[in-house]
């Protein structure tokens, strides 16, 4: 696969999102992509609305358990969905700084699939690979 | 380990192991003791059910056993699958003083469960409306993923509302005195605890009070197709041929925020309380911690918003119907959850103790005599409701008395997938789904044709199958086949 994207795996119950980038910000950002994709299709979403998410944690990974997390309530309580995300990681001070796009959730032109009802530790890894690439995954609960 | 099987049995068939679990009854097997368990774990399945399992729920069962405080057994049911550090269709109990409490042993929808509601109608009066009935209920059960429910609840609202559940919602107008008796807990969760639930999630609650859900959820009319048990079914209300009503939903965003917030919160603290997990998703906190307590309270809640939603459902079910059938009254037969922590009173070697009995994705099956039952299934034990999928059966069993010794009064919850999503959606089309099931007289509703593909019912496991091994194992026994004829999704 290339450097940078995104992928769903297995797990019985649920759905496995996890991201490829060449730096941990864009890992970040492919599994933001995985984990819409779940819901959505991302490509079809106006990616118009700019909403911005700072975020710092004790571990890397629990970094992203939030920021998936976020992403999560700002879906359920303003109703929107995102289609385009940027995000700055900082692993020295485990810092997140992140501008995602999107719109106001239309359940007749994204045919949304089904809710995120939580992020979970399962399977949770932020990690560098041999090849240099990062990668962060986790398991979703829908 | 007590469980009530005679020695015999348990000596005759120690060579007969299966996947490194031992025999120890009819559709009952041991995961021996090792390493940092503290308990055994005890399975309850068929060998073709173990045979198909995955080998997850073996080692997520041993976790489980290594916990503070567990007592007698790890254990799963017969639809067990891969969870969250704890096994779908798990049940742990834990010691009132010495045990923890785990927000991954409940889950993230606190008090999903089932309620059954009877129409004593037979399936003859739907002939010519079955279109129009689903058309009607589609028109007024929100569902779906960014549905809003009827009212939006100020905060005074929702603290009133999770400190009283369905009492709750009956109060408001939406259902009448007498469903109350036959919900769990009278349909109120003593011991609710507003104030330790996040504001997020009261916020994501505000605007989804009486609406269904997605996923796997949903509100089906269904037919009695059969009865294995007259005597109980007619006590339940169940009669061959005529339409009951099922809702399958939790406790929306409410629920999923306090499952994300504790699960954090009890990941962080492990490690302060002192806590050696062999998975972080196994996250808990001793029940007498401040954030024991504080779970507790909100759980509770949880619970609460999960009657009262399931409540709000069912009153808008009433509504649909006085359209169509004017003189039939919607009845509630039963309402129960099956992933809930509760506080309960057990028998352990003679001795009574007071045990946190966390059941996930497993249903409480009370035995006949038991003083929580209602006075109308006080003789007949608990209705012990197991939902289907689409294509396939519900059903109705009820729980026994051999079901206290082997797994806290527990059975098990529904089929259990088989398949994930991500592979459902690559072999099927929801298209083809529902017009398959329409093909069989199964009319389905929903707003997302990727739903339907996701939760085709060849995606799950055969729940037939997984009925008649908790009845084998003694967990339950049949009473009645549902089967759908209308199913609304979300």
């Amino acid at each position: 696969m290339s450097s940078v994207g995104w992928e769903h795996f297995h797990h019985d119950a649920d759905i496995g999102v996890r991201g490829y980038g060449k730096t941990p910000g864009e890992a970040f950002e492919q599994v933001a992509l995985a984990m819409m994709a779940v819901v959505i299709n991302p490509g079809d979403v106006r990616a118009y609305c700019p909403v911005d998410i700072s975020l710092r944690a004790s571990e890397l990974d629990m970094l992203l358990f939030d920021w998936l997390n976020e992403l999560v309530f700002i879906m359920a309580a303003r109703g929107m969905v995102f289609g385009r995300f940027d995000v700055q990681v900082d692993v020295a001070s485990i810092q997140l700084t992140a501008k995602a796009w999107g719109e106001p959730l239309q359940p007749e032109r994204h045919a949304p699939a089904v809710e995120i009802k939580g992020v979970t530790l399962t399977e949770l890894v932020v990690r560098r690979l041999a090849d240099g690439r990062w990668l962060a995954q986790c398991v979703v609960d829908v | 380990m007590g469980a009530g099987w005679p020695s015999v049995w348990w000596m005759s068939d120690m060579k007969t192991s299966l996947r490194g679990l031992l025999p120890i009854g009819d559709c009952a097997w041991q995961l021996p003791r090792t390493g940092a368990m503290r308990v055994p774990g005890v399975l309850y399945a068929s060998a073709e059910l173990v045979q198909a399992m995955d080998t997850k729920v073996f080692e997520q069962m041993a976790n489980v056993a290594t916990l503070p405080g567990i007592v007698r057994a790890s254990y799963a049911m017969p639809d067990a699958h891969w969870g969250y550090g704890f096994p779908i269709g798990g049940v742990a109990a834990f010691d009132a003083e010495a045990g923890v409490i785990s927000a991954g042993g409940v889950g993230f929808d606190i008090s999903c469960g089932v309620r059954l509601l009877h129409t004593g109608m037979p399936t003859s009066e739907l002939e010519n409306l079955r279109d129009r009935l689903a058309d009607l209920l589609q028109a007024r059960i929100p569902a779906g993923v960014g549905s809003c429910g009827r009212i939006r609840l100020s905060p005074r609202e929702m603290d009133a509302m999770l400190k009283g559940g369905a009492r709750w919602a009956v109060e408001r107008g939406w259902g009448e005195q007498e469903d109350l008796e036959h919900i769990e807990e009278r349909g109120c969760m003593a011991g609710a605890d507003p104030a330790a639930v996040s504001d997020r999630a009261k916020q994501r609650q505000r605007d989804e009070m009486g609406t269904l859900g997605s996923g796997n959820h949903y509100l089906e009319i269904q037919r009695v197709q059969r009865i294995f048990d007259e005597t109980t079914a007619a006590r339940f209300g169940l009669a061959q041929d005529e339409i009951v009503i099922s809702i399958h939903c939790g406790s929306r965003g409410l629920g999923h925020q306090i499952g994300t917030d504790y699960l954090r919160r009890m990941a962080l603290e492990a490690g302060r309380h002192g806590l050696q997990l062999p998975d972080r998703e196994l996250a808990c906190a001793p029940i007498r911690s401040a954030t024991g307590q504080a779970y507790l309270g909100a759980m509770r809640a949880g619970i609460n918003c999960a009657l009262a939603n399931r409540q709000m459902l069912t009153h808008l079910v009433r509504e649909v119907f006085a359209v169509l059938w004017p003189s039939v009254s919607v009845r509630v037969i039963y309402d129960v959850s099956h992933n809930t922590c509760k506080l309960e009173q057990h028998e352990i070697e003679g001795e009574q103790r007071l045990l946190f009995v966390h059941r996930k994705g497993a249903t409480r099956a009370l035995p006949p005599g038991h003083a929580s039952l209602p006075k109308a299934y006080r003789d007949t034990g608990q209705p012990v409701l197991i939902g289907g999928t689409m294509g396939t059966a519900s059903h109705v069993l009820v729980g026994c008395e051999s079901s206290v010794e082997r797994a806290f009064a527990s059975a098990c919850h529904g089929a259990g997938r088989a398949m994930s999503r991500h592979a459902a959606r690559k072999r099927w089309r929801g298209g083809e789904v529902r017009d398959g099931l329409a093909g069989r007289g199964i009319v389905v509703r929903s707003p997302s044709l990727r739903g339907i593909a996701e939760e085709a019912p060849e995606a799950y496991k055969d729940v037939d199958a997984v009925v008649e091994a908790a009845e084998r194992a003694g967990l339950a026994r049949r009473v009645a086949r549902l089967v759908p004829l209308i199913c609304i999704k979300g």
